[in-house]
């Protein structure tokens, strides 16, 4: 910079503070639930406690790990997530790269595409999609998790474009060689949108950590419950009868409103393990899905 | 190799589509679909003579085009503001906090914001208390829970767009920039003649995509949010939807509502990604 006006000084120190405190806003809620989930039940209930644990106790951690229906949920949770990636991935996968070809080589190709993308703008809404579930008969099982979400249209038109841009050669060099498509698929054009499937990957995970909607409805048993779905009961729906009687035959440390923090923060924490892997390729994924030339 | 996929789209996204004659049914449990009793538009008059609809269909409209609005217009401003910054440390930082609420669940921000906004414990209640105000029910008074659901999606989701308009800002040549420095350009004319300019395209393609989102006021958000008390305020299609169909196990009714809901947004999606190829010469594939 050549002249610094005293007026774009004064900017520059307004603007730096302004961001800061906004990264702030963003940051703060999370430290205070988890100085809320360290602290006395008192302390809590006092209105103590800012950023900082007061009257500090693992206690509420205690309690939670002991809770059986906060253990399973995560079991089933890990098991979704497991289940559900490998068998999204796979689709992703077999689906992308057929699709990904010219339509004077596979020549039912646009018709497919759009059987696809037209999913994207029309659907059947929440009451025939339920019912179609049902007549499928894998209510309350780990698959009624997995199966319905398993065709991830905006993934699959993410991997057909990076396929688009991977040299043609390589492929025709393959089929000379004897290679056929599953062949080429496996051993050319996945390794090589290595930096995609992963992106792909991390975002289904997170999806299916974070998805409850499907656990509520389809799910009948508790035991069944996902992480998300369970938080989502105690948290905010209106099943209070389960928590406060629980709260009740525990020592006085415990409140709900430490031991609700407590859970909020764990089941934050994976995605926040996972954040920093996330936001390196996220600004690739973005651009590879909404400002491709 | 396309078979496993198109199968399963087949049964779970087209399967449904049949299920869409029940709004146009008398619906009985236990009988496929098709073989009940045809009884045309009454489910759709029902609704329409629902004391409810109006607000409902309004509420939705009015919360969904703030959300539109404001969580372009924050972005934008915020990815200027970080393109001012020097120290490339700082904006990563800044840029690293403002994206991570975007990853995180409605049920966790909910739990949060529960907390946060209690009138009684809520820390944030505590800190207008400081200044001498008096508690607000940003989650139980009418007059505030449409501003706070819109305002708390903006603070969920503005780091995305952010990172968008970032990455469309980097793609502005340099050598304006050093063209205008050299004609005596200060930087906020800089900003004014060339940043904005050069993210224009993005912005109407983004705006037009948009438009397809009228109707999604966002299910979990509100969902999540929402209580007897703020139904007048807050209560949108979506969990019209879900309380009539799943709670009071109307199917016909509710298939119908959400037969409008899945008409319209079509129709808006259509037209968005029309305008997007037409303007920006965008297409998803």
């Amino acid at each position: 910079m050549i002249r610094m006006s005293m007026g774009y000084r004064a900017f520059n120190a307004f603007n730096i503070l302004f961001l800061i405190a906004l990264s702030f806003a963003c940051l703060l809620p999370m430290i205070h639930i988890l100085a809320l989930s360290f602290s006395g039940s008192s302390e809590a209930g006092a209105g103590l406690v800012k950023l900082w644990p007061v009257g500090f106790t693992t206690s509420s951690y205690e309690f939670i790990l002991k809770k059986p229906a906060f253990l399973t949920s995560i079991g089933v949770t890990l098991q979704r997530v497991a289940l559900g990636t490998v068998v999204s991935m796979f689709i992703t996968l077999l689906v992308a790269y057929p699709l990904s070809k010219e339509a004077h080589a596979f020549r039912m190709r646009t018709v497919y595409a759009w059987v696809f993308v037209f999913t994207i703008l029309f659907n059947g809404g929440l009451i025939p999609w339920y019912m179609t579930i049902k007549w499928t008969g894998i209510m309350d099982t780990i698959w009624a998790l997995v199966l319905p979400s398993a065709v991830p249209v905006f993934n699959i038109i993410l991997l057909l474009n990076f396929f688009r841009g991977l040299p043609k050669e390589l492929e025709e060099s393959a089929s000379i060689d004897g290679a056929g498509h599953w062949t080429t698929l496996w051993r050319i054009y996945a390794p090589l949108s290595m930096p995609a499937i992963a992106t792909i990957t991390l975002f289904t995970i997170v999806n299916h950590w974070n998805s409850w909607f499907d656990g509520l409805i389809l799910m009948k048993s508790h035991d069944n419950y996902p992480l998300s779905t369970y938080l989502q009961t105690i948290l905010v729906g209106m099943d209070l009868t389960s928590v406060t009687g629980e709260a009740l035959n525990d020592l006085r440390e415990v409140s709900d409103r430490t031991a609700k923090a407590a859970q909020i923060f764990v089941g934050a924490l994976p995605i926040m393990i996972v954040y920093p892997f996330l936001q390196r390729y996220f600004v690739k994924g973005i651009v590879m899905g909404s400002v491709k030339g | 190799m396309i078979l496993p996929g198109l199968a399963l789209i087949l049964i779970y996204s087209y399967v449904p589509f049949f299920g869409l004659t029940m709004a146009f049914q008398k619906f009985l449990p236990a009988r496929p679909f098709f073989s009940n009793p045809w009884v045309g538009f009454e489910h759709f008059r029902y609704v329409w003579d629902m004391p409810n609809s109006l607000r409902v269909l309004w509420n939705t409209l009015y919360i969904a085009s703030l959300k539109i609005v404001v969580g372009q217009l924050v972005p934008i401003a915020v990815a200027l503001m970080l393109n001012e910054l020097r120290k490339e440390w700082l904006k990563r930082g800044v840029q690293t906090l403002i994206y991570l609420p975007h990853f995180l669940s409605w049920i966790i921000l909910g739990g949060i914001l529960i907390d946060i906004l209690s009138p009684s414990q809520g820390i944030v209640n505590q800190l207008l208390g400081v200044f001498g105000l008096e508690p607000i029910y940003f989650l139980g008074d009418n007059r505030w829970f449409p501003f706070t659901l819109v305002l708390s999606d903006v603070w969920k989701e503005f780091g995305f767009n952010t990172i968008v308009y970032l990455a469309a800002l980097t793609g502005i040549n340099p050598s304006l920039y050093e063209a205008a420095v050299i004609d005596g350009a200060s930087r906020w004319k800089q900003t004014l003649n060339i940043t904005l300019p050069g993210i224009l395209p993005i912005v109407v393609l983004l705006a037009t995509l948009s438009l397809g989102n009228v109707l999604n006021a966002g299910f979990d958000q509100v969902f999540n949010l929402y209580s007897p008390s703020v139904y007048e305020s807050g209560d949108i299609i979506d969990t019209l939807v879900y309380r009539v169909g799943l709670e009071q196990a109307q199917y016909s009714v509710a298939t119908a509502i959400g037969l409008f809901k899945s008409i319209v947004s079509c129709v808006m999606i259509s037209l968005s990604y029309f305008l997007a190829y037409r303007l920006a010469n965008y297409r998803i594939f």
